[in-house]
């Protein structure tokens, strides 16, 4: 085996694990903050304002990164659940059930964000335009992977359901994507294009890659956390949490 | 080998049939179901018949999804029960060949009566001839898609004591495609478009969870009786 | 039937709501063998047969059925292998002919023919009688006669005896002293003693693990 085999190897224990992301953890945040502060300060105070939506477009600083995060959430959930299940990879499965509450948070963040931006640029709250309808049943199949994971009792069990539920979910999510757009095409002409500029100015996309790097980092953060409460909470019989707890 | 798996197709399918004729009663009811919540609409949104008109393809395809879903749970739900689902998954052929012969039994149990009630409800809501023969194609090719994405939630919920609410939230966000392009056909077909294009994506999500749904749903089978 | 058949599982662990059932389990059975798994109510009994029986997969360890795992489909063991368990999947709208001949359908048919199974649980003329009216006894029959009517080695029963009296239990025991006479293998959980005189018996005490 190659070291890096066996580092990936030896991740998989659940106590070299803990210790390992207790010693990340601390670096992730204190990078997370820095990026999180450049990002909001460039976005906020440094990129001028939009010609047509003044200061309103600002919240992208916000939504973007939040519509791409809820994707890509899904995107690790599945693959996380894929490999679980082919290679039986306890941490794999845990990456797959801890990940669906952060991924809804974001596609809320997403929604909510969206509609707020709607207000000024449509005088309505809620428009069924294809993204932000898009949006709304990704959040219903993170709400079902969600519900079947705590239905099922035996957590084994229900981290084996919830991956197959992510993978079916996940073949169906650029096929319910497209056939939206399809759908909101047809029925509003074409679809409001407020949403892509053809083109941004330096100033204003820097700020926006730092953004989407910063929650990327905070999804990391806010995962290993929550795979270690998961960790200890299923392993809560064996030695190694015992010797956390009383050491 | 090959044989006795057909043998076992058809076996299965003839029970699931004999089953229902047996207990045609219960049988009925998710399409008396489907007729009546369609019967409902003009009393919640007045009898304006160009309204009526043109919400009909939309309301008849909701409650075909409602109606699906009410009787998605047969499929499994008996058979996890008696513990007739231990055989099938301990049986020597496919279990997904084998999930595909109940849901095929299913289809006929549940949505192809709708294809026959559906013009006379079409014509109740102010439908007329070519709309009526692409609803009921699109019935035709769409209800088969809800039989087979709904066994994978089955399949995941049967083990559950309050499945049935959670198989609504697992099933519906994925109908939504089938019911974007079955209702947008009907509705060109109205106003005198081609409606190829719809009815080929429909054609093609079919294939698509006919060769790809009863893998996960065996799978969730396998997972339901551990 | 080959005598070279032979059901092996190694250090096998079962671990249910964090509290492991038992662990390291290893033993061979062979035609013309009998396991019988015993224990108190929660030992694990019925969890180990749904292991061996490929329903359930063990936390730690392998099943082989010819010395190949039996999830692989070329180790031919769901051709080999026949289970019962507490639920005998009978359904009681269809008549005990209609039943079996699904039964028959979904496995390899053996030579006996379905009356004739029912002769030998007892329950000749009973073909055309709908299973509802069946007493308990009466469709455990009907579930044994499913495993005379299809072709397997392997026979794993999950409790055979519940709801039988005393004669019943015999013809039961009968049944299963010939499938092993004929090469045949039996795993078996059962409160009750169980006689097979022409099996080598070999038996797993799960409590004493």
């Amino acid at each position: 085996m190659n070291p890096v085999m066996k580092w990936i190897h030896l991740l998989g224990s659940p106590p070299y694990f803990y210790r390992f992301s207790g010693k990340l953890l601390p670096w992730l945040s204190v990078l997370c903050i820095i990026l999180f502060v450049w990002g909001l300060y460039g976005g906020l105070v440094q990129a001028p304002a939009d010609y047509q939506q003044s200061d309103a477009f600002r919240i992208i600083y916000v939504h973007v990164p939040s519509a791409w995060m809820s994707l890509f959430v899904y995107v690790t959930m599945a693959v996380a659940g894929a490999i679980g299940i082919i290679w039986h990879v306890k941490m794999a499965e845990i990456v797959c059930v801890t990940s669906a509450p952060i991924g809804a948070v974001f596609t809320f963040l997403a929604l909510l964000t969206g509609s707020i931006w709607g207000k000024p640029m449509w005088g309505t709250w809620w428009v069924w335009d294809a993204r932000l309808t898009s949006e709304l049943i990704l959040l219903f199949l993170y709400f079902g992977v969600m519900a079947l994971y705590r239905a099922i009792e035996d957590k084994r069990m229900a981290a084996r359901a919830v991956a197959i539920l992510a993978l079916v979910g996940l073949v169906n999510i650029p096929i319910i994507h497209y056939s939206v757009e399809w759908w909101s095409t047809l029925h509003q002409g074409p679809t409001v294009t407020k949403f892509d500029k053809p083109s941004m100015d330096a100033s204003m996309l820097i700020p926006l890659l730092v953004m989407a790097l910063a929650f990327q980092l905070y999804y990391c953060i806010v995962l290993l956390l929550r795979m270690r409460t998961e960790l200890v909470n299923r392993e809560r019989n064996s030695k190694w949490v015992n010797d956390l707890v009383s050491p | 080998m090959n044989h006795s798996l057909t043998q076992a197709f058809w076996t299965l399918l003839r029970r699931d049939l004999l089953l229902t004729y047996r207990n045609r009663a219960q049988a009925i009811n998710p399409l008396l179901f489907f007729v009546l919540v369609i019967v409902l609409f003009p009393f919640g949104v007045g009898p304006d018949a160009t309204l009526l008109k043109a919400m009909a393809p939309g309301v008849i395809w909701v409650a075909a999804l409602l109606s699906a879903l009410l009787s998605l749970e047969s499929i499994f739900r008996s058979d996890f029960d008696d513990g007739f689902l231990e055989q099938l998954v301990l049986s020597p052929h496919s279990l997904s060949a084998l999930v595909l012969a109940k849901v095929f039994a299913h289809w006929m149990i549940s949505g192809f009566p709708l294809l026959v009630v559906a013009p006379l409800l079409g014509v109740f809501l102010g439908m007329q001839g070519e709309s009526i023969e692409v609803l009921v194609i699109t019935l035709l090719i769409g209800t088969p898609v809800l039989s087979l994405i709904g066994a994978i939630g089955v399949a995941l919920t049967v083990g559950l004591r309050q499945g049935g609410v959670i198989l609504a939230l697992l099933v519906f966000p994925l109908y939504i495609p089938v019911l974007i392009f079955a209702t947008n056909a009907v509705q060109m077909a109205e106003s005198g478009f081609s409606v190829t294009a719809q009815l080929s994506i429909l054609a093609a999500l079919f294939l698509l969870s006919l060769a790809l749904a009863p893998l996960p749903a065996a799978a969730a089978l396998k997972m339901s009786l551990s | 039937m080959s005598t070279n058949y032979s059901l092996e599982f190694k250090n096998l662990q079962c671990i249910r709501d964090s509290r492991t059932l038992f662990s390291e389990l290893n033993m061979t059975v062979l035609p013309n063998q009998a396991l019988i798994l015993e224990g108190d109510n929660g030992s694990g009994k019925t969890s180990l047969l749904r292991i061996l029986c490929g329903i359930r997969s063990p936390d730690h360890g392998e099943v082989t059925w010819c010395q190949q795992p039996i999830k692989n489909s070329s180790s031919g063991f769901f051709e080999e292998m026949l289970y019962i368990g507490h639920l005998d999947g009978i359904k009681r709208d269809l008549t005990v002919e209609e039943n079996l001949k699904v039964c028959m359908g979904l496995g390899k048919p053996s030579e006996i023919g379905i009356s004739k199974a029912l002769d030998q649980v007892g329950l000749y003329g009973y073909e055309d009688v709908r299973s509802q009216v069946l007493s308990a006894g009466q469709r455990r029959r009907v579930a044994l006669a499913s495993l005379l009517i299809r072709h397997a080695v392997l026979w794993v029963l999950d409790e055979p005896f519940t709801a039988l009296d005393k004669t019943s239990r015999a013809v039961f025991e009968n049944i299963m002293n010939q499938h092993v006479r004929q090469g045949g293998m039996i795993v078996v959980t059962s409160h009750h003693p169980v006689q097979l005189s022409a099996a080598e018996v070999i038996t797993i005490n799960l409590s004493e693990q």
